[in-house]
């Protein structure tokens, strides 16, 4: 017999883009923690994500889990010159908000907010959606997102272009490039794994 | 692409040691090890489970060609034959890439302000001719992956369940989901540095 996939409890499913924290919920069974192997343990890089339903998920591949975070977190977190943190997050949550991942989008919007201190911009990015106008430096990286994101890719020489004219060197470019590309692969698990949930209003 | 030695990132955009997107690629060495690494996790791992290397690489076939990749779906296609894979299964994925294509993303937001954003598009289901050359566990799978390319969004326990019943076990489904949606970011990469470098 097959197994089966599971039954998310009652919950409010959020129905616009926010900054706002959300749950995630699994739709198939993550590993129990108590039934984690060393090597489950370590894909996880932190150990605080024992917590998360879905990096217990995902350590049904250790390996790939182990590798996918990693390659995240130079992509986002190393500090030797290219993008600003900011900007890399921004490229983020503009690849979530363009393939519809609410919560991929909370989480980077929630970063791009705090890093740039723009968030009356990061919020209209939310809410107009990626045409919004953010000035042109935003712009161009949200469009050269936008574009790497459409299957088949739009990306072309004209938005190098353009990021260029915005200021970028070929590393930051190659960092707007390399947090798009990212979030391709990040939206599609959160998107097809399990589903967000809102917090409860109390 | 040839075994699992060379970086395949480097070989996809045509990397060569001392030039400048190599120094690029240098200044993140974590992201560009680890790149290459779920490379290997995903096609040459240890131990492939449940997951065949077949599988895996027809997979890699399908989500290149869907992108219209061409040079990365050579790429895997090249893999898929030194699995052994009989002529009929790679045909099947060519045809399937042929009657598949089309432009993403697209896909339908829950009831509510984002509506107005819902934007319909094709669901792929695999016909029977192809589902004879793929077999059941593989026609599921392409159907499933056609839906995480082009419209992810309209992912549901539904596309789920459609695999445990075609016979992938929960693990399965992870390491199907996580090569799928690596390769999403592989594709990219490669298409996004070969444009920097000024290559078509």
């Amino acid at each position: 017999m097959s197994e089966s996939v599971l039954k998310p409890p009652p919950h409010t499913a959020p129905t616009a883009f926010t900054r706002a924290q959300l749950d995630w919920l699994p739709w198939l069974e993550p590993l129990a923690a108590e039934a984690m192997t060393p090597r489950h343990m370590a894909s996880l890089v932190d150990a605080a994500r024992v917590k998360s339903p879905y990096f217990r998920l995902l350590a049904r591949d250790p390996d790939a889990l182990e590798a996918r975070t990693r390659t995240d977190k130079d992509i986002f977190y190393n500090p030797d010159a290219g993008l600003p943190r900011a900007e890399r997050e921004l490229a983020a949550a503009a690849t979530s908000r363009f393939n519809g991942c609410l919560y991929c989008a909370s989480v980077h919007a929630r970063h791009a907010a705090t890093y740039s201190k723009r968030e009356d911009d990061v919020q209209r990015l939310l809410d107009a959606g990626v045409g919004a106008d953010l000035g042109e430096r935003w712009n161009a990286i949200v469009a050269a997102s936008v574009a790497l994101t459409a299957t088949p890719s739009a990306f072309g020489p004209e938005h190098v272009e353009r990021l260029r004219r915005a200021g970028l060197d070929d590393l930051a470019i190659s960092d707007v490039i390399h947090a798009a590309a990212f979030f391709n692969w990040a939206n599609r698990l959160m998107l097809s794994l399990g589903e967000p949930a809102a917090p409860s209003a109390t | 692409m040839s075994g699992t030695d060379g970086d395949v990132i480097d070989a996809l955009v045509g990397i060569t040691p001392g030039s400048p997107l190599d120094a690029i690629r240098a200044r993140r060495p974590e992201a560009r090890a680890h790149a290459q690494a779920t490379y290997r996790a995903l096609f040459a791992p240890q131990t492939f489970g449940n997951v065949t290397a077949q599988e895996r690489f027809a997979v890699g076939v399908f989500v290149a060609g869907l992108h219209g990749a061409g040079a990365v779906a050579d790429a895997y296609a090249r893999r898929l034959a030194e699995s052994g894979a009989a002529a009929t299964l790679s045909e099947a994925i060519g045809a399937a890439v042929k009657e598949a294509t089309t432009h993403g993303p697209y896909g339908s937001y829950p009831a509510g302000p984002l509506s107005r954003e819902d934007a319909t598009g094709p669901v792929y289901r695999v016909s029977a001719a192809a589902r004879r050359a793929l077999g059941p566990r593989l026609a599921a799978a392409l159907e499933h992956t056609h839906m995480l390319v082009f419209h992810p969004r309209d992912a549901s326990p539904g596309s789920l369940q459609a695999l445990l019943n075609a016979g992938w076990a929960t693990t399965d489904i992870v390491t199907l989901s996580q090569i799928v949606a690596f390769l999403s970011f592989q594709i990219r990469v490669a298409i996004g540095l070969r444009t920097l470098a000024g290559r078509p």
